[in-house]
């Protein structure tokens, strides 16, 4: 355990933990857009970024996402500095994606009202904000990478392979899931669920639970779950509801 | 080859390279560099070897392709020795008369010597030309006489005792003392002290650590980093086996940007003859240490030279980098501890060891010891590359060493540091380069690109030059870079069409604390160099554009007008380049006419009239 300071309060903290989730366990708020605690940490948003002093005295601002803590350490998460840039990048973000109302909250919250810079067509990035919480999920927790981001600096995507139905998706929808702006938009009807994704669509075959009839998972994903927990094909005819 | 198995025998090795060598020999030194190659000097190269077969002197004259002396803009350059004539701007045709009058009756070819730049003497031999003997040239001291495809010329020189002096009688703790003592500081850009990040690495937990070598240079203008890689490859090696040796690393990666396609093949074939001498590999001289280097290509990233993306790359994944608060001296490549140093750092190691520390120490300023190798490059007279002691003016490097401004042109400004580097005004002109120096007024040493800038620059123009590269090289993971950089883009964009208001600069200033402050990596934390600079030193030219609309450089073509004066005699130059046919004639000796709705002010009549008589307004 490591003792330090998080605005104004002395709190103890376990080793490896970084200062975001220090900031969490004691209900001070800080801003994010890309972290998730399913998924690896990323600092792509910078939206986290505190004031730190470390023991020795140096004093910077770091994305307290991926900053470990450490032994006297002495964070501010609320400064005029602070502030000031995580309404720059919001405004900036703003000016990405004007359409999400996720982000104009967000931007609300942080004392910014309107951006100053000029606002991109909301068809271009549909939401999008490029925080990867998408691809690390499917990596990380589904463990198929089916998407990724593709292309560098203003001309970044997310996107599937070639932007071509791939075969590597699942249907699971965890991308949905954890998007945080919206981006992605999944639909189940009949007998079909559909992928609305920043770039490109994708469809996929719901199965029917053999006892109530309803549809109740993609195909693909029910082959991914078998696969998975050595379970034979039939234990999978059921939805979880008609099970025994 | 005969493998080596210990010190000794490298040293023996030694003798008899220095035995065979009979020092009265004509040797014709011609740079094989990737300058004098664009220059024509594979050409030159192959018509020496042809015409010395032809006069019967292949025995008497041996050819050497040499490394790169650094004089790009005299290129093709080369030397005779052992009388040490220095030839400049060398083509195929002028090599029947070199063979001729100076390889046979001994004479010089005057107009092939070095003209010097104030009293137009033609200077001799090559150690006497004004270049070369303002410059300290450690690094580059034998670029002109090593082949750098041959072992064998290194070690004629000296190559290798230090790693012999470093396995015989030094302690891997030994040696990091003495580069930690030395001063050494990385020549990547980040300038962090070379023994301290060794030391770190070396008491770093994992069993397998590696070193790596960054040649992945990318900035606009610099070409350091290729020229020491290409022609003396060796010197890198040495220093990055000595360092191994220091860390405990028996791994090591060369990353070269797959664009210096010669310093690929160069490093390569150092790296098997180096293997074949037992001078890489297992057992290395006998001692016990193994250590083996393989190369990596780069795809051309910018990116890349960021430490932690140049090892995601080497890992086979996007070259993009992460947060470092974890430095990479404990989890680098593959999470292990790993020691990266830019190329011309690893070069600095052998002379370290073979000189002492404190010879080293005793070279340049307080903070900064050693040389520095800067790429002179922009409106400078003699481009090329120099070798300087840390601590000399940059009046001394551009107008001593560089010849001053070409065109009889006034100076303005130089960057430092690459494209994310700061704008130097003239007043600063006796700053004496060095690591804390260049930061304190705003700049960076980066990896030691230097671009000077004339009176005929626009500084708001030029910030926006750099800032349109460094946008289109953003990786695009972290914010504030990727829509950061986009943004500043579209505000630079604005002033220099006439569209731009005072509230834009305020906001740019704004958006260049947020990079600062925020960017996940040194790219985006360090693009807002040039802007700042350049408002910081060039205000006046912002406020031009801004308040009045114009261009003082004359650059902005949303600012400027061209017109035809009075006395445009209708020669009808002009007429012929315009691409628009936007200007047409009124009769003889009448001037002609410039149709401003058609202008596209491409500034192509400007630069055809041989009388001045197109005005930009």
């Amino acid at each position: 355990m490591v003792k330090m300071t998080i605005d104004g309060r002395q709190v103890e903290a376990r080793d490896g933990a970084m200062v975001l989730d220090v900031a969490k366990a004691h209900h001070i708020y800080i801003p994010t857009l890309c972290a998730n605690e399913s998924v690896s940490a990323y600092g792509a948003c910078r939206l986290c970024m505190v004031d730190i002093t470390t023991k020795n005295g140096r004093n910077r601002l770091v994305t307290s996402c991926l900053y470990p803590v450490e032994e006297g350490l002495v964070v501010k998460t609320r400064t005029e500095r602070v502030d000031a840039h995580r309404r720059m990048l919001i405004q900036l973000l703003l000016a990405r994606v004007p359409g999400s109302k996720e982000i104009r909250d967000m931007a609300k919250r942080l004392g910014a009202d309107g951006t100053p810079f000029p606002q991109e067509d909301p068809a271009k990035h549909h939401n999008c904000i490029l925080c990867a919480l998408c691809t690390r999920a499917c990596a990380e927790v589904v463990g198929q990478s089916a998407i990724s981001l593709v292309n560098r600096g203003v001309e970044r995507q997310m996107a599937i392979p070639f932007f071509e139905d791939t075969e590597a998706c699942i249907a699971c929808g965890t991308c949905s899931y954890i998007c945080p702006t919206g981006a992605i938009i999944m639909t189940d009807a009949n007998g079909k669920r559909r992928f609305e994704m920043p770039h490109n669509t994708m469809e996929f075959e719901l199965a029917k639970c053999s006892k109530c009839g309803r549809y109740w998972a993609p195909k693909k994903q029910i082959a991914w779950m078998a696969k998975k927990s050595g379970q034979p094909m039939e234990f999978f005819d059921k939805c979880l509801d008609c099970r025994d | 080859m005969k493998r080596l198995s210990s010190p000794s025998e490298l040293e023996r090795l030694r003798a008899s390279i220095l035995k065979n060598r009979d020092p009265q020999k004509s040797v014709v030194n011609i740079c094989g560099g990737t300058g004098c190659m664009a220059l024509g000097c594979t050409d030159v190269i192959k018509a020496f070897r042809e015409e010395i077969a032809a006069q019967g002197l292949a025995d008497k004259v041996e050819v050497r392709v040499s490394g790169c002396p650094g004089f790009c803009e005299r290129g093709a350059i080369m030397t005779v020795e052992p009388q040490n004539i220095f030839y400049q701007r060398v083509r195929r045709k002028d090599v029947a008369e070199v063979v001729t009058k100076t390889l046979i009756e001994g004479k010089t070819v005057d107009r092939l010597l070095y003209p010097d730049l104030a009293t137009g003497k033609r200077v001799v031999h090559e150690s006497e030309v004004p270049f070369y003997t303002k410059q300290k040239r450690l690094l580059l001291a034998h670029s002109s006489q090593i082949d750098p495809e041959n072992i064998d010329d290194y070690i004629f020189f000296g190559g290798y005792g230090a790693l012999a002096k470093a396995l015989r009688g030094m302690k891997p703790d030994q040696l990091i003392e003495e580069v930690k003592a030395s001063g050494l500081r990385g020549r990547g850009g980040g300038g962090f002290p070379t023994g301290r990040k060794w030391e770190t690495t070396r008491h770093a937990e994992g069993e397998i650590k590696y070193v790596i070598c960054n040649c992945d240079e990318g900035d606009p203008g610099a070409f350091m980093d290729r020229s020491l890689m290409e022609g003396n490859p060796h010197s890198v090696l040495e220093g990055m086996i000595i360092g191994a040796y220091a860390i405990g690393a028996h791994e090591g990666y060369i990353y070269i940007r797959n664009e210096y396609p010669l310093a690929v093949k160069n490093a390569g074939r150092a790296i098997k003859q180096a293997e074949e001498y037992g001078l890489l590999g297992d057992n290395i001289l006998g001692s016990g240490f193994n250590f083996h280097v393989k190369i990596s290509r780069g795809g051309g990233a910018f990116v890349c030279g960021e430490s932690t993306a140049l090892m995601a790359s080497l890992e086979g994944k996007v070259g993009e980098p992460r947060a470092k608060y974890v430095h990479t001296s404990e989890k680098g490549l593959w999470d292990r501890p790993s020691n990266l140093n830019n190329v011309e750092t690893w070069a600095n190691v052998p002379l370290i060891i073979n000189n002492g520390a404190k010879w080293f120490a005793g070279i340049g300023t307080a903070g900064s010891k050693g040389t520095k190798i800067f790429s002179l490059v922009g409106k400078v007279r003699n481009t090329g590359l120099v070798e300087v002691p840390m601590g000399i003016t940059l009046r001394a490097i551009i107008f001593d060493i560089g010849g001053g401004i070409p065109g009889n042109k006034k100076f303005k400004a130089v960057q430092t540091g690459g494209p994310s580097g700061g704008f130097i005004p003239e007043k600063l002109l006796d700053l004496q380069v060095d690591f804390d120096e260049l930061t304190r007024v705003g700049s960076m040493m980066g990896s030691g690109a230097m671009i000077v800038m004339d009176e005929t620059n626009c500084m708001v123009d030029m910030a926006k030059y750099f800032i349109h590269f460094l946008l289109g090289e953003s990786c695009g993971k972290c914010l504030p870079c990727r829509e950061g950089l986009k943004q500043m883009h579209h505000i630079l964009t604005r002033i220099t069409g006439g569209q731009g208001t005072e509230a834009d600069i305020n906001l740019l200033q704004n958006l260049c604390s947020t990079l600062l402050d925020t960017s996940l990596c040194a790219l985006g934390g360090s693009a807002p160099n040039p802007v700042l600079t350049s408002l910081k030193y060039f205000r006046d030219e912002w406020d031009a554009h801004v308040n009045e609309k114009r261009c003082p450089a004359k650059v902005c073509k949303a600012l400027i007008t061209y017109e035809i004066s009075e006395k445009c005699p209708n020669c009808g130059q002009c007429v012929k380049v315009c691409p628009e046919k936007a200007i047409t004639p009124r009769g003889k000796k009448q001037p002609v006419v410039l149709n401003q709705k058609k202008c596209i002010k491409c500034g192509s009549c400007y630069d055809v009239c041989k009388l001045d008589a197109v005005l930009v307004k």
